[in-house]
């Protein structure tokens, strides 16, 4: 392989037959480039959707309550369950080891809030102070609902940016006081939201003073869970599936409700969602791993095509060497070298292109289903190394056959 | 230098075969220049192309420079014909992307033979077969005559101890064929074992003994005196000339 006499000749051999060497270096190179922009719009396609489900905690758990559908125990269906403190404290208590974050929401719905002369209407939630965490919160000014509010039912807000910019137009709101529905409270936090602006149009109290204010007593609207992380997708799964099953059977026991009925008690387990979701990805990654296997296994049925065609076409060149000493190995030899490094520099230059390629057109593409397209370089390289070794062993067939055929044979074939 | 005895040779085709040398026993000593003839498909050329142990006989046989020739494997076989063998063929058989010269360091690349070296070497003999100056030149840019020089010039470039000739001259003119037979002999001269195949009478009476090839048996074999190829050359120049008046 380091023979440099060796280096010399295939130099020689490759130079003198260009047109035989952009050919193969041609099907080679494209076929890498295409499999690599092909991975890496799969890839782009999974992180785009990726973040659309990045607003949430990927975790999280949320149960609210409607009408029930069916009749149960001599009650009649339309009946309108209402979870309270109680729900709340029991699934806590009963849960407390797997429990990461947690909260009762008590939300009103168009409120009108004022500071000075501007106002809009909001979405209220009041809410403990895990909420934030529950949300995928981040607080940019001032600080989020803490224990001490939630104890003193103190009347304190927190903005989403939104509320802020349109009720103070980006002055210093902390400490300031507003007006929702002709109460006074007291501003102690700004919040950004990666939903975006429909998430930032709430404004949040302590769940303990919307109960009051509202007159809702011990009532919640909803309550919102997270899990403890764990390290398998599997287990995280599992874990928050049956949490989800014991929560709705013990809402159902507490208040009457059908095993059966589908309307009264609503869960949202966004992790069965992400499990959708990430099925969806895997089809679609497995899609493009098929196409790009289609495409090597082209490539490679390519390669070897060529290598057959010039193998043959080399035949009475190989009788010639041999008639003038060439040994049969020094020929299989010869052949192979020539094909591995034409397809290995054609292989990493049809790489290099695509990545290139990616880099340059990637961060222009603006689409909520694909984004920042990218491969494994890993993959990559392992795709030109398997083109190589196909084209090796393409080529070595035909050039053992070429070797070992008489010269005599050889030098007949015109 | 070469020693045959009872050589056998059939080709098979399907159930068809067709014994074509049928128990030869032929030797040639150091320095001889032997020409072979015979008519078409006496086999002429299977004889050549198992002395030059590119083929194979089916029985008989054969020693060269006192080495048995017998189930080479290739590698061995390829190593004979590097050392002892040098080939003229009658269609050439350059290879055609090479310059002549690359073409006659082919078989010092083979024999293991630094670039440099192999380099000059074969300008010598590009050289002695008059084309040093078409080095650089690819075979298809060169006449026929030329390109056969080019063949002795690689033939000779690995010094090998026989030269083995099919119908060298076959593709050329009669004026070119009488120049490219001077320089064999000029070989000969300088004491290289040649054995050619040829149909035409005179360039057989330019070697120093003719042997006759029929249905697969040498029928005669026989030392001539040489008619020297640049007499030839000269006579064949005037008489054109004559006619040409
Ligand atoms: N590979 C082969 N397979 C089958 N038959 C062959 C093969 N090579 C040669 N023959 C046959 O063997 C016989 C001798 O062939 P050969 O080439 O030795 O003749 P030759 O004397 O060189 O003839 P020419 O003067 O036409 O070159 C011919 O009848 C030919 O058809
Ligand atoms: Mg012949």
């Amino acid at each position: 392989m380091f023979n440099i006499e060796r280096w010399q000749e295939i130099f020689d051999t490759i130079s003198k037959n260009k047109l035989r060497t952009f050919l193969t270096g041609l099907s080679v190179a494209s076929g890498i480039f295409i499999l690599v922009i092909l991975l890496a719009i799969g890839q782009g396609m999974e992180n785009g959707i990726g973040q659309q489900f990045e607003d949430d905690a990927a975790t999280r758990i949320s149960v609210w309550t409607g009408v029930t559908a069916e009749s149960y125990k001599g009650l009649n269906p339309g009946r309108r369950i209402q979870m309270d403190n109680e729900d709340y404290t029991r699934a806590e208590q009963k849960n407390i080891d797997q429990l990461e974050y947690k909260s009762g929401v008590y939300s009103v719905w168009g409120q009108l809030a004022t500071y000075g002369k501007e106002s809009g209407s909001y979405r209220v939630e009041g809410v403990k102070g895990d909420y934030q965490f529950l949300e995928n919160e981040t607080i940019v000014a001032g600080r989020y609902i803490n224990e001490s509010d939630l104890a003193n039912n103190e009347k304190v807000a927190i903005l989403g940016n939104r509320v802020y910019l349109d009720l103070f137009k980006g002055q210093n709101a902390i400490g300031e006081y507003i007006e929702i529905s002709k109460i006074k409270y007291k501003v102690v936090g700004v919040y950004t939201d990666p939903g975006g602006e429909r998430e930032e149009t709430r404004i949040f109290i302590p769940l303990t003073t919307a109960q009051r204010v509202y007159a809702a007593g011990n009532n919640l609207r909803s309550m919102v869970f997270t899990l403890e992380k764990q390290e398998k997708f599997e287990d995280a799964l599992a874990a928050s599936e049956a949490f989800s099953a014991s929560l709705e059977s013990d809402l159902k026991q507490r208040h009457t409700v059908s095993p059966t009925d589908e309307r009264a008690i609503n869960i949202n387990n966004t992790l069965e969602n992400a499990k959708r979701f990430y099925d969806l990805i895997a089809m679609i990654r497995g899609f493009f791993w098929g196409v790009g296997i289609c495409t090597i296994i082209a490539g490679v049925v390519g390669v070897s095509n060529i290598m057959l065609i010039i193998v043959k076409e080399r035949t009475k060149e190989i009788g010639i060497r041999k008639a003038i000493g060439a040994q049969p190995l020094s020929i299989i030899g010869m052949i192979l070298h020539e094909s591995i490094f034409v397809t290995a520099i054609a292989g990493f230059l049809g790489l290099i292109f695509s990545l290139i390629l990616l880099e340059l057109v990637g961060p222009l593409i603006e689409s909520d289903y694909l984004l920042n397209p990218s491969v494994d370089f890993g993959v990559a390289i392992t795709t030109v190394i398997i083109l190589i070794i196909a084209g090796a062993l393409a080529g070595f067939i035909p050039a053992r056959r070429a070797a070992n055929i008489k010269p005599i044979v050889a030098l007949r074939d015109e | 230098m070469i020693e045959i005895k009872d050589l056998n040779k059939s080709y098979h085709m399907g159930s068809n075969s067709l014994h074509v040398l049928k128990g030869i026993d032929f030797s040639v000593k150091e320095g001889e220049m032997v020409s072979i003839m015979g008519s078409s498909g006496s086999g002429k050329s299977t004889f050549l192309n198992i002395l030059g142990m590119l083929d194979e006989a089916d029985s008989g046989s054969y020693t060269l420079d006192g080495k048995p020739i017998k189930n080479l494997n290739e590698k061995v076989a390829a190593k004979y014909r590097n050392q002892f063998l040098g080939f003229i063929f009658q269609s050439f058989n350059l290879i055609n992307y090479k310059s002549a010269l690359d073409n006659v360091a082919m078989p010092l690349y083979y024999q293991g033979v630094k670039r440099a070296e192999r380099m000059e070497k074969a300008l010598h003999y590009l050289e002695k077969v008059g084309l040093a100056q078409w080095a650089t030149h690819l075979p298809n840019e060169l006449s026929g005559g030329q390109k056969q020089r080019v063949a002795i010039a690689r033939a000779l470039a690995s010094d090998p101890k026989v030269l083995l000739a099919d119908e060298p001259t076959g593709a050329l003119d009669t004026q070119t064929s009488y120049e490219v037979m001077e320089l064999i002999q000029n070989i000969n001269d300088e004491g290289k074992t040649i054995l050619l195949v040829t149909h035409e009478d005179d360039i057989a009476h330019m070697t120093k003994r003719i042997v006759n090839l029929k249905d697969g048996l040498i029928i005669d074999d026989s030392n001539v005196t040489q008619v020297r190829a640049s007499v030839a050359k000269n006579k064949h120049l005037q008489s054109k000339q004559t006619s040409n008046v």
